[in-house]
């Protein structure tokens, strides 16, 4: 018997359908894979298994069942039984499934208590407690009950939820996108420990990703979510060596291909960062005084050539986007900044401000690097009427349509506000921006990690052609080998504010030095985490 | 999707296009808009609604506007002494329809007409002649509320925005520039708030003749750090948003992001603030007048009717009028500041 039947399940909002006629089997032992990119409807299939969706959502089924219930013809109290009991569930974001407020030994022991109904002793759920900690691979769980979620890394609390989801040794475990918000070497961790427990405990996965590299690696059969339906669905090996439906050929070529073009020989550099640090203070009492300071950048040195691309590789809290807003002189710095030979990280505002129509920036999230306020047309001429003021309207006007034009976007885009685009669309529009300035230097900072794969391939041709195009020089920031392999000639590692590693590309790939580095791209691009931890908070060291 | 079919932006923003329909919804708020509207539209024209001098007189085929004009009185006949016509004068009045005619407004007196030939020690309760009654000093109240109501409500909307412009520039500077800035701002806008602004304000009343616009200062002083809290808070949050980044990347100066990137942001919450400070404003000065420290002895005030009510407990009509024009203008503003709160939340319309 299957752990999990689903047939004929229907969810809509308001009249429009979000999920249609989707049916899946799940049996213990097994993991199954939904995957699509955002929209597809793939978590509110996860939400509908356990009729946790919001109010305002119709579900209709044939048929839910899980573990042999019937979940359809549920009342409360039995779903409430069912939830966690019989399937445990993990989300996205371990912070906002915590409650902040409360201790992580009391969160585990209220998930053990809820589903007990002879009573325990407290030192009884205690013990329960650390050794579910235990299980879930975190460490020193003994001492660490009594420790806030905001005192513990993305990775350790994704492994304090994982504790909670099977606090009752549920058949069935659901894990919604669970290492989305973590690093790639995080990632691999958790999902080992989830290929782990599953074995162990002879667990049914339901494992829901946008993520093909994560599917391949830890599923055994997969069903391709595209706008609310299931439109392949079959064994994991099958899938990825005979993919039979359009769509999912498509998500499987979409893995970025081959390399950035040859830097010119003899190109010059366009930007040169010599020792540079950034510090931030640490300030206490009432005056506010600094007591010490934290160098999120401590002493690195980055050229970057004309038309040229220096990838910025680290995981969150390395330091590598302070670096990024240090080069453009956003972010107070010491050291020495030469661009286009003059030092500007001794420039004043005023005197800098001249220079920025030459180094341009791409933020990480198109939703909240443009203003909502402003249509497209104000948001890429913004720059045109500081830099060139002279340029009469209509001047201005040709140009920001031949910088839309340049980053693939129809004319008609003018008039519009940017909630009226897509992801895509959007980083496109700040592509513009910043190309419609013709810069020489442009960072790059995550330009593609909020997006859909698919989507970040077509942003990674663009970055390519532009750069091939105007023989731009990029400052390539990402934790993401598998596009930075696609873009960078050259990559300097950064771990806590220092440079691990650096070298040209081929050569850190087919050869890196350092295990930081190592891990690095074994998660990248094998799923596979290395024995060595770097699962802690990734804080920079203090100095004084 | 050529590129000739561009539509064309209407001027009003899809986002303020949501609002206002947000605001439409709220009915309660939306009718007090209306009604508040009207009565502060009729109050704006007192001088017409209520006049001791007749809006037109047609004398000797000559068409002549009291209220626009002063006449000499000898001009109506020659036994009339050259000073200032007193229309109310049945003389005068009985010398014009002798060569024409006059037409008077709704409302003969004014704020400070004193009724003649009251038939009763004043105040008198409410008649046919005056609607509302009349005052101790034998004035008649309906005049005076209205002309009451006019000054309480420009009052509170100069005060209300000039001290919102002072709070936002006061808190947009703290709030971007951070830092130290910040610091020894906050630290003057604390001692500053503690000073006891009532007290201050007797003090000063007993130096110079409060009059509307030395009232108008002084409550300024206190008033513009209402707002800075909330609007610091804003552009705090605000300076570290990607798109404010971005425009800093593309080198614009910081008055400008300020203005255009940040600032609608803070007026979110300056907006849904307003209404409140204006009632505020409004209270202000009417309870200063109720204490006998604000506008000059004589200006139309609510806050002065309020104590003639308390003073004159036999002429109920005093303290019941005074209560339904100051608490129905309250509640009007308050009404209208939900309704203006609702419309700008961002959980109601979508995002900000």
């Amino acid at each position: 018997m299957s752990l999990i039947a689903v047939e004929g399940l229907t969810v809509s909002f308001g009249g429009r359908a979000v999920v249609q006629d989707v049916a899946f089997t799940l049996a213990r032992g097994e993991t199954l894979a939904i995957v699509g990119e955002s929209g597809s409807g793939k978590s509110t299939v996860a939400l509908a298994l356990l009729r946790l969706l919001s109010p305002d959502a119709t579900l209709t089924a044939k048929r839910i069942e899980i573990d042999g219930e019937d979940v359809m013809s549920m009342r409360d109290a039995e779903l409430r039984r069912v939830r966690g009991g019989k399937a445990g569930m993990i989300f996205q974001e371990p912070m906002t499934s915590l409650n902040p407020l409360h201790r992580i030994g009391r969160q585990v022991a209220e998930a053990v208590r809820l589903h007990t109904k002879a009573g325990m002793s407290r030192e009884a759920l205690r013990g329960r407690a650390v050794a579910l900690l235990e299980q879930a691979g975190f460490p020193d769980a003994q001492h660490r009950l009594d420790a806030f979620p905001h005192q513990l890394s993305g990775g350790q609390r994704q492994r304090v939820m994982i504790a909670m989801a099977l606090a009752n040794d549920p058949p069935l475990l659901i894990a919604d996108e669970p290492t989305t918000a973590l690093d790639v070497t995080i990632e691999a961790q958790i999902l080992a420990l989830l290929d782990a427990q599953k074995t162990a405990r002879g667990l049914g996965l339901l494992l829901i990703t946008h993520d093909l590299g994560v599917v391949r690696q830890h599923a055994d059969r997969v069903a391709v979510m595209k706008a609310g339906r299931i439109v392949e669905t079959g064994a994991a090996e099958d899938i990825f060596a005979r993919p039979a439906h359009p769509y999912t050929r498509m998500l499987l070529a979409s893995e970025p291909k081959g390399g950035p073009a040859p830097v010119r020989a003899g190109a010059g550099p366009v930007i040169a960062a010599d020792n540079l640090s950034v510090r931030f203070a640490i300030r206490r009492g009432v005056m506010r005084r600094a007591v010490g300071h934290v160098a999120a950048v401590d002493g690195v040195s980055v050229t970057v050539r004309e038309g040229e691309t220096v990838g910025l590789v680290g995981e969150s809290g390395s330091g590598k986007t302070s670096m990024g807003f240090a080069m453009l002189g956003l972010e107070h710095a010491t050291g020495e900044i030469r661009f286009q030979g003059q030092d500007i990280a001794r420039m004043t505002e005023r005197r800098l401000r001249a220079l920025r129509a030459g180094m341009q920036i791409v933020f990480q999230d198109p939703y909240g690097s443009l203003s909502p306020r402003m249509t497209v047309e104000e948001i890429i001429a913004e720059g045109l009427r500081v830099h060139f003021r002279h340029l009469s309207r209509g001047d201005r006007l040709a140009r920001v349509v031949a910088a839309l034009d340049e980053v693939g976007l129809a004319r008609n885009a003018l008039e519009r506000y940017p909630h009226e685009f897509s992801g895509g669309q959007r980083q496109r529009v700040a592509i513009a921006r910043a190309m419609v300035l013709e810069p020489r230097f442009v960072v790059l900072d995550e330009p593609t990690s909020a997006l859909d794969r698919s989507v970040q391939t077509q942003i990674v041709d663009l970055l390519r052609r532009l750069q091939a195009d105007h023989g731009l020089a990029y400052l390539f920031i990402s934790h993401d080998l598998r596009i930075v392999r696609a873009l960078a000639h050259r990559i300097v590692v950064l771990r806590r504010g220092r440079v691990v590693e650096q070298g040209p590309a081929e050569q850190i790939f087919a050869a890196p030095q350092q295990d930081y580095t190592r891990a690095l791209i074994a998660a990248a691009f094998e799923g596979r985490a290395l024995t060595t931890a770097f699962d802690e908070p990734e804080a920079p060291e203090l100095v004084d | 999707m050529s590129a000739d079919t561009i539509p064309r932006r209407s001027w009003i923003s899809p986002l303020n296009r949501r609002r206002l329909a947000a605001f439409r919804a709220h009915r309660r708020g939306f009718y007090a808009l209306w009604v508040f509207l009207v009565l502060f539209g009729i109050s704006l024209f007192a001088g017409v609604v209520a006049n001791d001098r007749p809006l037109v007189i047609r004398f000797d085929g000559h068409f002549l506007f009291p209220i626009l004009h002063d006449y000499s009185e000898d001009r109506f006949g020659p036994d009339f002494m050259p000073t200032e016509a007193d229309y109310a004068d049945p003389s005068v009045q009985a010398a014009i329809r002798a060569h024409g005619w006059m037409i008077w407004p709704l409302i003969p007196f004014s704020y400070d007409t004193t009724v003649e030939n009251l038939n009763r020690p004043a105040p008198s309760p409410p008649s046919w002649r005056n609607w509302l009654g009349t005052d101790d000093q034998g004035r008649d109240v309906l005049a005076r509320v209205i002309y009451g109501f006019r000054i309480s409500v420009l009052f509170g909307f100069t005060l209300t925005s000039l001290a919102s412009v002072i709070g936002i520039l006061a808190g947009a500077v703290q709030g971007y520039y951070g830092g130290l800035t910040d610091l020894l701002f906050q630290r003057f806008i604390e001692i500053w708030s503690g000073l006891p602004d009532l007290f201050m304000l007797i003090i000063l009343s007993s130096i110079i003749a409060p009059s509307f616009w030395v009232l108008l200062l002084f409550l300024l002083l206190f008033n513009w750090i209402n707002l800075t809290g909330v609007v610091r808070a804003e552009f705090l949050r605000g300076r570290t948003l990607d798109y404010v980044r971005a425009a800093k990347a593309l080198g614009v100066s910081d008055v400008a992001v300020m203005r255009r990137h940040i600032l609608p942001n803070a007026m979110v919450a300056t907006m849904t603030f307003l209404p409140f400070t204006l009632s505020g404003s409004v209270t202000i000065l009417a309870s200063l007048d109720f204490l006998g420290f604000g506008l000059p002895p004589g200006s139309p005030s609510l806050g002065e009717l309020v104590s003639q009510g308390r003073d004159n407990l036999q002429a109920p009509w005093l303290a019941i009028t005074a209560f339904v024009v100051l608490g129905g203008l309250l509640i009007l503003l308050i009404f209208i500041g939900e309704a203006v709160r609702d419309a700008f939340n961002p959980r109601k319309t979508g995002f900000r």
